[in-house]
């Protein structure tokens, strides 16, 4: 009890543990631990020299924190800015910095834009995108679905309804879009 | 090649893309062999990583077979069968000098306070990842390592990210001998950090989750002590009862972003994206902790702020510590364990699945369906 001095005794001894736990106490000198202390200066354990790595070519004008004094000597080149997403990124990256809450608040609003942007556009190709195969949705026959969930106190049913609506919420959003568009349109074929 | 590609929120495909190309004279290009689905990979599936442009491919945890290499690579030639750590790092800045790849300075153009990670959006670096046939591996000649001969396939992706991770968090914890250590999460990090404690000589090791069958892993794998938060009102009561009203003397977080337990906190982060992540399983650290105690952050979180109930932690005195792992420096000895039969991390692997078939994978795992712990991705090219 944490009312009086001494700390409970735990109920089993050195050599009951281990007995039970395969390698019980093998790091318990913590020179045995690689990350303690965390910290330690040795450039030549790293893999490094120290100095400045040579530089990567900028292909495009890449996006950068101005956090960093420089463009990294080394980057990402994954999927480049484009669209209004890209506009939107490329704003979020040269106006605010990482402490600001609009920096991040932008660049989450602009991935909501390049998903919308992006499943337009894919109407456009031979592969549009479907709902069914890229939710994997249909694995909740093969891999159990029911019996995973129901019937096991699982805290996460409280939530699960909201999936499907986060899901299927922008395809709803984009089908009465364009109904609506063909009604204004026939409307004034008519008129 | 074929590559996982990100289509927005919960939806996913497999597209043709090119090959990627060396960007630098220190790069390697490596073909996957092997790949692996992560916790914190569900954070972007979910929409609640900022900067997740369409089209990213995703993935840290994988091995292969280095394809090509730059002009400058010295360690590394084609044919070599390497591990690389889920952490892109230059071995020479600041950071990395201090043993801190996860924080290297010179590889994430994006953002200074995170580090580069493989297929971890932009605001990780902008780098494709792993759950592909092939990946642009940077600073080739001091990430990466040779997959010890005696090693399987199987473990040596999972010391990739999850079991380094683990092993970490329970070192971050500065346990001492007969400590009572709480894991919240028995997902594959923390099922490796409640194993970790043992070997770091803890007296007690209790495993906190709502999933039954990860718990019974946590049991069986990780000879640990469960607790269903779910059946009890009050989960931090239930540990004070358990431990004495004193509180564990440390606790691990390896549940991250979108802990369950807390309808509102759930759903304003993981949901509406209000919040960096939700902060449940941290807050239920900080609470069921002693006084004067650590609290070991593995939970991955959103660069935007959480609800984290900070006044209890500076009234109770505690150690807060965290950080992405750095993966490469956690090998030695973890290769020790690992042939010493300590830790067999493929223990923990449950599905392993086409790269075809990643979408089904997802939601496997996302949904935690079919008694999944940790899949495994396998390109066609392997
Ligand atoms: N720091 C790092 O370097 C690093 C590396 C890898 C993973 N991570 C992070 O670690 C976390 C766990 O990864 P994983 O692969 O094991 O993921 P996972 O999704 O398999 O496991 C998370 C577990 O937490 C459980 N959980 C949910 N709410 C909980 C609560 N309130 N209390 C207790 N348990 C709860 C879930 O049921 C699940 O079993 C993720 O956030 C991931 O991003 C961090
Ligand atoms: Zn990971
Ligand atoms: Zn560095």
């Amino acid at each position: 009890m944490p009312y009086t001095a001494e700390k409970p005794k735990i109920a089993e001894s050195r050599e009951e543990l281990r007995a039970r736990i395969p390698g019980w106490g093998v790091d318990l000198d913590p020179k045995d631990r690689p990350s303690v202390p965390r910290e330690r200066f040795d450039p030549a354990a790293n893999g490094g020299n120290g100095e400045l790595p040579e530089r990567q070519p900028e292909r495009w004008p890449r996006e950068r924190s101005i956090e960093h004094a420089m463009l990294t000597p080394v980057f990402g080149t994954s999927c480049p800015p484009k669209g209004l997403s890209g506009k939107m990124r490329r704003y979020a990256y040269q106006r605010f910095s990482e402490a600001r809450a609009a920096h991040w608040l932008l660049l989450i609003a602009a991935d909501r834009v390049d998903a919308t942007e992006s499943h337009l556009q894919s109407f456009r190709t031979l592969r549009p995108d479907n709902p069914i195969t890229q939710t994997g949705v249909l694995s909740e026959f093969r891999r159990h679905g029911i019996s995973s969930r129901f019937g096991k106190k699982r805290a996460d049913l409280a939530h699960l309804p909201l999936d499907p609506i986060i899901v299927l919420a922008p395809w709803v959003l984009a089908y009465l879009a364009v109904r609506r568009l063909f009604r204004a349109l026939f409307r004034r074929g008519r008129s | 090649m074929r590559a996982m590609v990100y289509r927005g929120p919960y939806k996913i495909r497999v597209e043709e893309k090119d090959v990627p190309a060396i960007e630098h004279p220190n790069d390697a290009i490596v073909r996957v062999t092997l790949a692996a689905i992560c916790g914190s990979d569900l954070h972007l599936y979910h929409g609640m990583v900022p900067d997740t442009r369409v089209g990213t491919t995703f993935g840290h945890e994988f091995i292969g077979v280095v394809e090509e290499v730059g002009p400058s690579v010295q360690n590394l030639k084609r044919g070599d069968r390497v591990m690389v750590p889920f952490n892109v790092f230059c071995g020479s800045c600041f950071f990395c000098a201090r043993g801190l790849h996860s924080n290297c300075h010179n590889v994430n153009a994006n953002a200074t306070a995170v580090g580069g990670i493989y297929g971890y959006s932009h605001t990780a670096g902008g780098y494709d990842g792993g759950q592909s046939e092939f990946v642009r591996v940077p600073f080739a000649d001091v990430g990466p390592s040779l997959i010890p001969e005696w090693m399987d396939d199987e473990d040596a992706v999972l010391l990739t990210d999850a079991l380094a991770t683990g092993y970490f968090g329970a070192q971050l914890g500065d346990i001492v001998e007969g400590d009572v250590v709480v894991v919240f999460g028995a997902g594959p990090v923390g099922l490796f950090a409640a194993k970790s404690a043992w070997l770091m000589g803890a007296g007690r090791v209790i495993v906190i989750d709502h999933l039954e069958y990860r718990l019974e892993k946590a049991r069986t794998f990780a000879h640990a002590e469960t607790y269903n938060f779910a059946e009890y009102d009050d989960i931090v009561v239930h540990m004070k009862k358990i431990t004495d009203h004193l509180g564990a003397d440390v606790a691990i977080e390896a549940v991250g972003a979108e802990a369950d337990g807390n309808f509102l906190q759930h759903v304003t982060s993981a949901k509406l994206k209000l919040q960096g992540g939700s902060p449940v399983a941290l807050n239920w650290a900080i609470d069921s902790v002693r006084k004067g105690g650590t609290v070991s952050v593995m939970g991955a979180y959103g660069p935007m702020f959480s609800a984290v109930k900070f006044g209890d932690a500076v009234n109770k005195g505690l150690t807060l510590r965290m950080n992405q792992c750095p993966v490469k420096p956690q090998w030695p000895r973890l290769f020790e364990h690992v042939k010493n039969g300590y830790l067999k991390p493929s223990d923990v692997v449950t599905h392993r699945i086409p790269l075809e078939h990643i979408a089904e994978g997802y939601h496997i795992f996302s949904a935690k369906l079919d008694g999944c712990i940790k899949p495994l991705i396998v390109p066609n090219a392997a």
